[in-house]
């Protein structure tokens, strides 16, 4: 190989630590980490695949659909979206308080976020031992293998949320908040549309 | 090439040419047995030629991964490899292992040695000394690699590729563990079968194609980066949970009909955004490399990759069009067109890039290399197609209709001659290349045009 080759492939080759954030095309527009809204996208395909499901599964079995559907506590989830939704907003508060360097308060807002998304867990395992102890599993019918599923997954996204939402209070900066608190609102987003779907549509 | 260790790879590169024509010769012969099932029933029965196909298939592409990393690793960590000599032990080991394999299965050895002799499990036949000289030489590879890279610069493509690398070993040992109930069995098996091909295979591929594109395209490395660590994300976001696709019939809970038919449809994702990739970069690019070849095959493995593991893959994975097409000759033609084009190519397209390199020509052959490409892609296609049409008629007869296994198997007999013919074309195409590949010649057929000014 000839050495002109060789320094032409040396072109472009540099190694780079240049930032994440630029260069993704729509991506860097957005507020956070572009590989948040990556993730992000990827979580609205997989519930967005699992309503299109529900939906289908809902049109091949009504009656069962809304027999099973009447036996779910509409209270609690009624409840849980409210504290979801205004879990949503300490976030939010949170990303403001650290963009104006109060890093106290900004820790105040997603202290009471993480206790609003734990309030939520709480309210899904009383949901969760209502249905078992009426003897509806995730084998029952399709309705109740659906409603495990759909709920169950979004809940470990709650708890993962949690997570993420406390390492970037300790590891703090604005892209960081900006990062959790867009994760946290495709939890929110996400419950806000399953809701319906699953709870009160008939 | 600019460390002399990157040299290794030549010879990982021979030996994995070597098993690959022995898998394309298993491929012609048992297509044939499909036509003539008496052919060498006494001598070598068909599961045996099934399992000596299958098994050199994925031990040369393992191979040819070995070698690729070989190659990379040095010139992404700006160093030699840690240890050269323990690189040829490995070598050696898998030669020694893979010759093990082969001589106990025609011989059928130690049957029932639980040591010694053949296992029962699809894919992972290999008596367990073999398997355990397996986890040796990953040991070993592992240990060279990874400690070329701490030393060395590390980069997305270095991080990437190791943790492909790594998955393979960790998932591999799933093949000491084998549980009484044939459903457990069943679900953990996979782990290696699933999790290898439509998991950490996807990241070693992405980081060959990734370096590939770097070396070929001349696109800016901080670029490249984003696309990689992109393509992991979704590769494992996909295919970890798309492993519930394998899990509709084995006696798991019905809830994975559901987690598999959603996740797993997602799984085209990545390998759509694996071509994007590959475009995108070549039309960013600033270099016109002179290894038009090489080029062509990492074009055709994105885009081949797309259609066989990809289209083919989507088009039987949802539970209820499952529940029809299972195990029939659809799973063929999609398990054909998945593993030529995600893997067979890159393979292909890496030594079509390195071997002018270690050899130290400049490309050469390149006109014959891209012909072999053209053919070898034309009647792995028609493969495809004829297996595909075959599945379709079987799932309507078998499935739909319920006919017998055996008088619906004589009804695709056509399809079956239409395979058979192809394969002895991909057959050709496998000398074409390596012809191409390793036979020297003074100029090209068809002169390159002059190199532009720079």
């Amino acid at each position: 190989m000839s050495e002109t080759k060789t320094d032409r492939e040396q072109k472009g080759d540099q190694a780079t630590s240049g930032s994440l954030d630029e260069g993704w095309g729509p991506l860097s527009e957005l507020p956070g980490n572009p590989m948040m809204w990556l993730l992000i996208i990827s979580e609205i395909a997989v519930f967005g695949a699992g309503f299109a499901g529900f939906a289908v599964a809902f049109v091949m079995n009504p009656d069962l659909f809304r027999e099973s559907q009447d036996t779910l506590n509409r209270l609690a989830g009624a409840i849980n979206t409210m504290v979801l939704v205004t879990s949503g907003l300490f976030a939010a508060l949170a990303v403001r308080a650290e963009s104006e360097g109060r890093t106290g308060l900004m820790r105040l807002h997603v202290a009471i976020a993480v206790l609003l998304g734990l309030v939520f867990l709480g309210v899904k395992v009383v949901e969760y031992s209502g249905e078992l102890s009426a003897g509806h599993t995730i084998d029952t019918n399709t309705f109740f293998t659906l409603y495990y599923l759909l709920t169950g997954f979004h809940a470990l996204h709650v708890v993962l949320g949690i997570i993420i939402l406390v390492i970037v209070a300790i590891w703090h900066s604005l892209d960081n908040l900006e990062t959790g608190a867009a994760f946290w609102h495709m939890v929110d987003l996400i419950w806000v549309i399953l809701f319906p779907v699953v709870y009160l549509l008939r | 090439m600019k460390y002399q260790s990157q040299k290794i790879s030549l010879a990982y590169f021979a030996f994995a040419m070597v098993l690959f024509v022995v898998q394309v010769l298993m491929g012609v012969v048992i297509g044939y047995v499909y036509l003539n099932p008496n052919f060498l029933a006494e001598v070598l029965p068909f599961n045996i030629l099934r399992m000596l196909h299958t098994n050199s298939l994925i031990v040369w592409l393992l191979t040819g991964f070995f070698g690729i990393a070989y190659y990379i690793i040095p010139e992404e960590a700006e160093r030699e490899i840690e240890n050269p000599t323990l690189a040829y032990v490995q070598l050696a080991i898998l030669v020694l292992g893979t010759a093990g394999v082969v001589v106990t299965y025609i011989f059928d050895l130690f049957h029932g040695n639980p040591f010694l002799g053949k296992q029962g499990r699809e894919f992972i036949e290999q008596p367990v000394w073999v398997q355990l000289g397996i986890v040796v030489a990953a040991l070993i590879f592992l240990y060279n690699v990874t400690m070329t890279v701490l030393k060395g610069r590390k980069t997305a493509v270095a991080n990437v590729l190791l943790l492909g690398l790594w998955g393979i070993a960790i998932f591999f040992l799933f093949a000491f563990y084998n549980p009484a109930n044939l459903a457990l069995d069943k679900m953990f098996w996979w782990w290696i079968v699933h999790l290898w091909v439509e998991g950490v295979w996807e990241l070693v591929m992405a980081a060959v194609l990734a370096f590939l594109m770097l070396k070929l395209a001349g696109v800016d490395r901080e670029m490249v980066e984003k696309w990689i660590y992109g393509l992991a994300a979704l590769s494992l976001f996909t295919g970890i949970l798309g492993t519930g696709h394998h899990y509709y019939w084995i006696g798991t809970p019905a809830y994975w009909q559901w987690i598999g038919s959603i996740f797993s449809s997602l799984e085209v994702v990545p390998f759509f955004a694996m071509v994007l990739f590959v475009f995108t970069m070549v039309w960013k690019g600033q270099r016109e490399h002179p290894n038009k070849a090489a080029l062509l095959w990492t074009l055709g493995c994105a885009v081949l990759a797309f259609f066989g593991a990809g289209i083919w893959g989507f088009l039987h994975t949802l539970a209820p069009v499952n529940y029809y097409t299972h195990g029939t000759q659809v799973t063929m033609s999609h398990g054909h067109l998945a593993f030529y084009g995600a893997y067979v190519c890159l393979n292909l397209a890496f030594i079509t890039y390195a071997m002018p390199k270690l050899l130290g020509r400049e490309p050469y052959n390149q006109v014959l290399n891209m012909v072999s490409f053209w053919v070898m892609t034309g009647a792995m296609a028609f493969i495809t197609f004829a297996l595909t049409f075959a599945g379709a008629v079987q799932t309507h007869l078998q499935r739909v209709r319920g006919e017998n296994f055996m008088d619906v198997q004589d009804e695709l007999t056509l399809f079956y001659l239409f395979r058979e013919g192809a394969g002895v074309v991909v057959l050709l195409a496998v000398f074409l290349y390596l012809y191409s590949v390793f036979v020297p010649r003074e100029k090209e057929i068809i002169a390159p045009a002059a190199t532009p000014a720079e």
